[in-house]
């Protein structure tokens, strides 16, 4: 046998409102949200309904009946949300808790009563825990959803109903408490069926025939004739492991035990799960209530321990136990899909793809940030200082050639020095050149080849780059920015060393 | 009585236990990696360029620093077939990877590290070489000393990767346990027939010391992807016309 409990809020976002704002509890407001051009009430607190403004009504109307009236918008996908969380607080009382839209909760309490010493106290302990909290509940127990539905809404006498008797419970109650559309029940009011009772005792053909198999449906799902199922919520379970110690921990050896012991169990669950972590984070609550902290990340997806508690490892010496950590705790704060298949593929090419170098940089991205590892791929630019870019990944692969047409210098110069060079034909290479007060008289050179700015992203002078080789055999990269001009003296510049 | 051929054949059984002692280990299959290095392969031991080793690269001048960057490029681009990765550890990014690719590397699959301090420098390459799955690794340093270079050694003993230190303007050299020392200089490049231009990249390269093989001087020329001795026979014509001329 099962028994079920229906819990109806009857205020659930004007009361959310009033725990917000304190100063909400003794005025009369709605929420409102545009509906058609216009702003209708979605909700009045009791005050507000006492007044008369009922849901549906427009804003205006609303306030010609109550002038003070305060209206505050509505949010939308409130009333699920508050629900979810409400089912999940629930989860305290039976592990079948579901949400039941647009109002109200419905548990499975079945065998779980007897640990609150019987139904009444059962019921009367979720109420008044509810009420305390600040919300407008009022619930129901009985054998089957409908009846602890119908008896939580329109119930006059009692709240529980003792097993079997569903059908005595629902024959006065209005035929609304049979969760039907508002149009059969204006149907049934219009021929005179204003109670259950009225209706139960109909031959089931002629309900069939004049208000369909809604109704019967209702009717014998509220009676236990008919199984109703429920979908129960299932809250996700964090990534997050606890260990809580006897004694204090002090010593650094036993963090290390501590976070090693957390991390074989996340990283199985991960595992069964097919999950890896992107981010966690390392925490010990301190005798004294002080919360230490150590955060890592990853570069990929990853679910292996040893490689994890390395990248903890580096920052261990951050945790200042004092007088000691009583709890432990490891969260994974982004968790992302791993797929098995790949990393077995990866692992076989070695490269970039494989494991060991992606925790490779884990280490020393944990140990200097992510800024000091660097890879560049080709960029469609001739322009040197933009020839190339940094990959936003590991696995980025160049999306176009490494260009190997013209020569260029191994090292290269962040920025081009000045250098003073004695050239004697226009458009010739320099003869000699200075540089950090070395001469260096040129023997052989090539060139020039000319790179212009892209006048679509920066304006400037054209290079005309010349390489050269001095006599010692040293190659150099120089340009003379703009043309030969014999006026104006030209500006030499170096740029960077061949090999 | 042991004949002199006995005596010798015992030498070179020896000389073998005591590279393998040292962790030089006689390549599996009989062949070593390539690194075209083959011109002067009698100066190595085994006559095979030790990899799973650390080779140390002297530099005073930034020329130098160039010169050495593009010889230890040529020997990468021939470890890293295959998909290799190799970490470039520096303080400062002077490295321009497009020119990489001119000695046979893909400049994508090289990862810069840009740490300022000499230490993390250090401790990033000896972690760097644990890592079995990646090809070489390369770290721009100054200073080292032998602890520091020893821990790099067992590393590499353990995970068989090779490094590369560059020492630019080394204050002291002092002893460290890397395998090799070297020097390379840029020398003046020649094109065929005395034609105008730059060549190829020329380099003289000291090989100052190296453990269990024979250090040497040789003059060398990076074209067609490949590492070529320069023959003093090549050189001469080219000085004689130049005599003539003037």
């Amino acid at each position: 046998m099962q028994r079920f409990v229906s819990i109806w809020f009857k205020h659930l976002t004007t009361d959310w409102f009033t725990l917000r704002r304190p100063d909400l509890r003794d005025i009369a407001f709605v929420l409102a949200a545009p509906q058609h051009g216009r702003m209708v009430v979605t909700a009045a607190n009791p005050i507000a309904e006492a007044q008369g403004i009922t849901e549906g009504m427009v804003v205006a109307d609303a306030r010609a009946i109550f002038p003070s009236l305060e209206v505050l918008d509505d949010k939308p996908e409130l009333t699920i949300a508050l629900l979810r969380l409400l089912a999940e607080w629930c989860l305290r009382y039976t592990p079948i808790s579901a949400i039941d839209p647009s109002d109200g909760l419905v548990l499975n309490s079945s065998g779980c009563t007897h640990l609150w010493g019987g139904e009444e106290p059962y019921l009367k302990e979720i109420l008044v825990r509810l009420r305390n909290k600040g919300y407008h509940a009022r619930a129901a127990m009985a054998d089957t959803i409908g009846t602890a539905w119908a008896v939580a809404r329109f119930g006059q006498v009692k709240a529980i109903i003792p097993p079997g008797e569903q059908a005595t419970a629902l024959l006065p109650l209005p035929p609304a408490a049979l969760r039907i559309e508002p149009a059969m029940v204006q149907r049934l009011h219009k021929l005179g069926l204003y109670r259950i009772g009225h209706i139960i005792n109909m031959p089931q053909s002629v309900l069939r025939r004049r208000f369909g198999p809604d109704l019967l449906l209702r009717l014998s799902q509220a009676l236990g004739k008919e199984e109703e199922a429920l979908e129960p919520i299932r809250p996700v379970l964090p990534y997050q492991e606890r260990l809580p110690c006897l004694e204090p921990i002090v010593t650094a050896t036993g963090l290390e035990i501590a976070l090693k012991k957390l991390l074989d169990v996340l990283c199985l669950r991960l595992q069964q799960e097919g999950k890896g972590l992107r981010a966690a984070a390392f925490m010990g609550y301190r005798v004294d209530g002080k919360l230490e902290r150590i955060e890592i990340g990853t570069n990929r997806a990853s679910h292996h321990s040893e490689h994890i508690f390395k990248l903890f490892e580096q920052k261990i010496a951050q945790i200042e136990p004092a007088l000691g950590i009583e709890l432990f705790i490891l969260e994974a704060d982004k968790v992302e899909e791993l797929s098995p298949l790949q990393e077995t593929l990866w692992a076989e090419n070695g490269g970039l793809g494989a494991t060991e170098v992606a925790e490779l940089l884990d280490r020393l991205a944990g140990k200097w940030g992510e800024n000091c590892i660097h890879r560049y791929l080709p960029a469609e630019h001739y322009w040197p200082e933009r020839s190339i870019k940094r990959a936003s990944s590991l696995l980025e692969k160049p999306g176009i050639p490494w260009r190997t047409a013209r020569p260029r210098p191994i090292r290269l110069l962040a920025k081009p020095e000045a250098i003073t060079v004695t050239a004697p034909i226009p458009d010739y290479p320099p003869m000699l050149f200075r540089y950090q007060g070395k001469l260096h008289p040129i023997k052989k050179a090539d060139g020039p080849e000319r790179i212009a700015h892209e006048w679509w992203l920066e304006g400037g002078e054209h290079r005309d780059y010349y390489e050269v080789e001095d006599e010692e055999g040293q190659r150099y990269w120089l340009f003379r920015s703009g043309h030969y001009d014999a006026e104006k003296n030209n500006k030499w510049f170096i740029h960077g060393f061949f090999a | 009585m042991h004949s002199l051929k006995d005596k010798i054949a015992v030498i070179a059984q020896l000389q073998q236990d005591i590279l393998l002692l040292e962790g030089f280990k006689p390549p599996a299959n009989g062949i070593g990696v390539d690194v075209g290095l083959e011109p002067i392969k009698d100066a190595f031991p085994n006559a095979v360029f030790p990899t799973a080793a650390v080779h140390e690269f002297l530099s005073t001048s930034i020329e130098q620093g160039a010169a050495t960057a593009g010889f230890v490029g040529g020997i990468l681009g021939k470890l890293m077939q295959q998909e290799g990765v190799c970490i470039w550890i520096s303080s400062t990014q002077m490295l321009f990877p497009p020119a990489l690719k001119t000695f046979g590397i893909a400049p994508h699959r090289i990862i810069f590290i840009k740490l300022n301090r000499e230490r993390d420098i250090l401790w990033a390459m000896e972690e760097a070489l644990k890592c079995e799955k990646l090809a070489a690794v390369v770290a721009e340093l100054q200073e080292i000393n032998l602890t520091a270079s020893r821990r790099l050694q067992l590393a590499v003993e353990k995970s068989r990767v090779t490094g590369f230190i560059l020492r630019h303007q080394p204050r002291s050299l002092g002893n460290t346990s890397c395998v090799s020392r070297w020097r390379i200089t840029p020398i003046s490049s020649s094109l065929d027939d005395d034609m105008p231009g730059v060549g190829f990249p020329r380099w003289k390269v000291e090989l100052l010391k190296i453990r269990n093989g024979r250090p040497g001087t040789w003059q060398m020329e990076w074209s067609a992807k490949q590492f070529h001795i320069i023959s003093e026979r090549r050189a001469a014509p080219l000085q004689e016309l130049l005599l003539k001329r003037g």
